[in-house]
């Protein structure tokens, strides 16, 4: 039920001094406000770190030949071996727990400094790849236009290429399709059947806008790599950690290459799911931290509100003493003060709720609108079950602040709030 | 109506122990208007606010419309306050945020009466004291007979049983102090039990009765000295 009289008694309460309401307000106003714009800026900068990522299979490792460190079966220490197409086989027949394999034959990277494509008078220097269409399942490209190589061309290696945007660019009119022309790869022509933009930002090689997608088989065949495999990205099925994977396949490299079982250097590799696991508990400490503190600025705020409902409990001593004599129960004085209390709170808090999220959701925009979604950065939010729990523990928080005035109160006897005349 | 057998109280402040009721014996009957005098310091406000059951004492009996009222809990109490007794003070005691009408409807409002119902019967009072027209003004308003006369309505509103007034002429020149005085009488002549704690002989002396402390003990009712019983005494015995 509405009580006017209550509410009349709050508003004459924090009417009688309005700075001193204002400031204590102030404090809960800017501990809550900080919590938000904390919450907000960590979600920004998880958001410009995991964005990045894109779609890319967070479950896959890498795997490449490095030179043996032991000498083992006869062989010297500091040998050179390759990953090969038969490995390729043997990794899958032998580890039941990969779920996508995909080989990558490195051919020519952008940086190498010659020009090695070439179109009519047109001519740039690429990062030229070869590739399995599993590879678009490990790290997802938007194909633009056209397709991703298929199984078809590694069957017969079939001399087609998919190009990055900038490729396009670079090779083609601007209204230009690209699909079905050819462009001449260190003197091989190759017909374009896939235009991509990159989505996620990792990059192996050489930036994906400007790389040029071979089928695998075809550009081993074309330049004449035998069946050298540069490297392997591998991921797990669902539920089995990559790094078991990772181990198993480092294993039969080693079995198969005649490496001893004890030599780590002899295989190189990189996990991402560690890489990612350790992402996520950076994030995690971030915003444990964010907490910690914010709640801790919001304690200060709070603690300012007990002591000012200490205050007013003192100054309003004779009117507590009068209502108690005229019949006000003691749990009516309580609830009294802790009403005030939580009203105080909750006020200050929401309304720093409301503007530390418009202000987050400010920044979010402008962002936006001027292109300039950095790399450090983006889509900073706060969402609403954060809202909602920053908000009870603030509804908690000022009826515990109003606990110990309240107890104040009624410890006062009727008696003394009345002799001091 | 009141009952009082062999009272004690003492505080103790620190390490001293104040010994400010030493054993009182007093009967108030239903509808006597009775004045307690006294120079400070001897106790009467400490029994007022006994009687009021806005404290507790040491030792003895009290007994309220044959009720003993002894270790009470607050909520007890506060429930006895607001039925039986109605409080009159010095110094008025208003809600300062409240205006008169409401600060009359306040002690209806802890016994969850409507707003609207509470209401209509402050103005009922409000009417009985002459101060209709003052109803909708705020406490700082109205002068000191006009407040001390809303205070007077907010102790009739619950219809007690009694009623207490604390020096109620103590802020008050002589002329308001003897409006306020006819109005108690008026007030007892409907049966209410009033008690007026003073030390103003002319106030006392418009009351039926009057008890003469000293020093924490009786020493006359009506002018009539009561003897006592004091540690020396026995050696006469």
């Amino acid at each position: 039920m509405f009580d006017i009289d209550r509410w009349q008694e709050i508003y004459a309460a924090l009417k009688s001094n309005k700075l001193r309401t204002f400031l204590t307000a102030f404090g809960v106003f800017w501990g809550i406000f900080m919590l938000i714009i904390m919450l907000g800026s960590g979600k920004g900068l998880e958001n410009s770190v995991f964005e990045d990522m894109g779609d890319f299979a967070t479950n896959t490792a890498f795997i490449w030949a490095r030179r043996t460190t032991i000498p083992y079966e006869g062989y010297p220490r500091g040998r050179r071996y390759n990953f090969t197409n038969d490995d390729m086989k043997a990794l899958k027949d032998n580890i039941s727990e990969i779920d996508v394999l995909a080989p990558r034959l490195q051919g020519w990277g952008a940086g190498d400094g010659e020009n090695n494509v070439t179109r009519g008078l047109k001519t740039g220097a690429f990062t030229i790849q070869g590739d399995y269409p599993e590879m678009n399942k490990i790290d997802p490209n938007k194909i633009v236009n056209g397709r991703f190589i298929n199984y078809k061309d590694i069957e017969q290696s079939r001399k087609v290429c998919v190009i990055g945007s900038r490729v396009k660019e670079v090779l083609f009119e601007e209204n230009e399709e690209p699909i079905g022309k050819y462009i001449r790869i260190k003197g091989v022509y190759f017909q374009v059947v896939g235009l991509i933009e990159p989505v996620s930002n990792i990059n192996f090689g050489g930036e994906k806008e400007q790389t040029i997608f071979l089928p695998f088989t075809a550009l081993q065949k074309a330049y004449n790599f035998g069946n050298e495999v540069h490297y392997f990205s591998v991921t797990a099925k669902e539920n089995v950690p990559v790094s078991v994977v990772d181990e198993k396949c480092k294993a039969i490299i080693r079995e198969r290459h005649h490496i001893h079982p004890d030599d780590k250097q002899a295989v190189g590799g990189f996990n991402l799911e560690e890489e990612f696991a350790k992402m996520k508990g950076l994030f995690t400490g971030i915003s444990v931290l964010i907490w910690i503190v914010g709640t801790g600025t919001l304690m200060a705020g709070v603690i300012g509100v007990s002591n000012i409902m200490l205050i007013i409990v003192k100054e309003r001593t004779k009117e507590i003493g009068v209502q108690r004599a005229i019949g006000a129960t003691p749990y009516k004085i309580i609830s009294q003060i802790i009403l005030e209390s939580v009203v105080l709170t909750a006020l200050a808090g929401y309304i720093g709720l409301v503007i530390g999220v418009g202000l987050i959701e400010l920044i979010n925009y402008l962002l936006v609108s001027s292109g300039s979604e950095g790399d450090f950065f983006r889509h900073p939010s706060v969402d609403f079950n954060v809202a909602i729990s920053a908000l009870i523990i603030l509804i908690i928080s000022g009826a515990l602040a109003g606990l110990i005035p309240a107890q104040r109160a009624i410890r006062i006897k009727p008696i003394d709030a009345l002799r001091d005349e | 109506m009141i009952r009082i057998n062999n009272l004690h109280k003492s505080y103790t402040t620190g390490q001293n122990k104040l010994h400010v009721l030493k054993g009182l014996d007093f009967n108030i009957k239903e509808g006597e208007l009775v004045s307690i005098m006294g120079s400070s310091g001897s106790g009467k406000s400490t029994l007022l606010n006994i009687v009021g059951i806005l404290d507790n004492y040491d030792q003895g009996d009290y007994y309220l419309d044959n009720m003993l009222i002894r270790d009470m809990s607050e909520k007890k109490a506060a429930l006895l306050r607001n039925k039986y007794i109605g409080f009159v003070f010095q110094s008025f005691n208003l809600i300062s945020f409240k205006n008169a009408m409401e600060n009359v409807a306040l002690p209806l409002y802890y016994q969850k009466m409507s707003r609207k119902k509470r209401n209509i019967k402050a103005m009922e009072y409000l009417e009985k004291m002459g101060l209709t027209e003052w109803a909708n003004h705020m406490p700082n308003e109205l002068s000191g007979g006009q407040k001390q006369r809303v205070a007077i309505a907010r102790a009739l509103i619950t219809q007690p049983k009694i009623i207490l007034a604390d020096e109620p002429t103590g802020a008050l020149d002589t002329t308001t102090s003897y409006e306020v005085m006819s109005l108690f009488k008026e007030i007892n002549q409907l049966g209410i039990t009033v008690i007026i704690v003073t030390h103003e002989n002319d106030i006392a002396e418009r009351t039926d009765k009057i008890i003469r402390l000293k020093d924490g003990i009786i020493e006359s009712v009506n002018g009539k000295k009561i003897a006592h019983k004091t540690e020396n005494s026995l050696a006469y015995v």
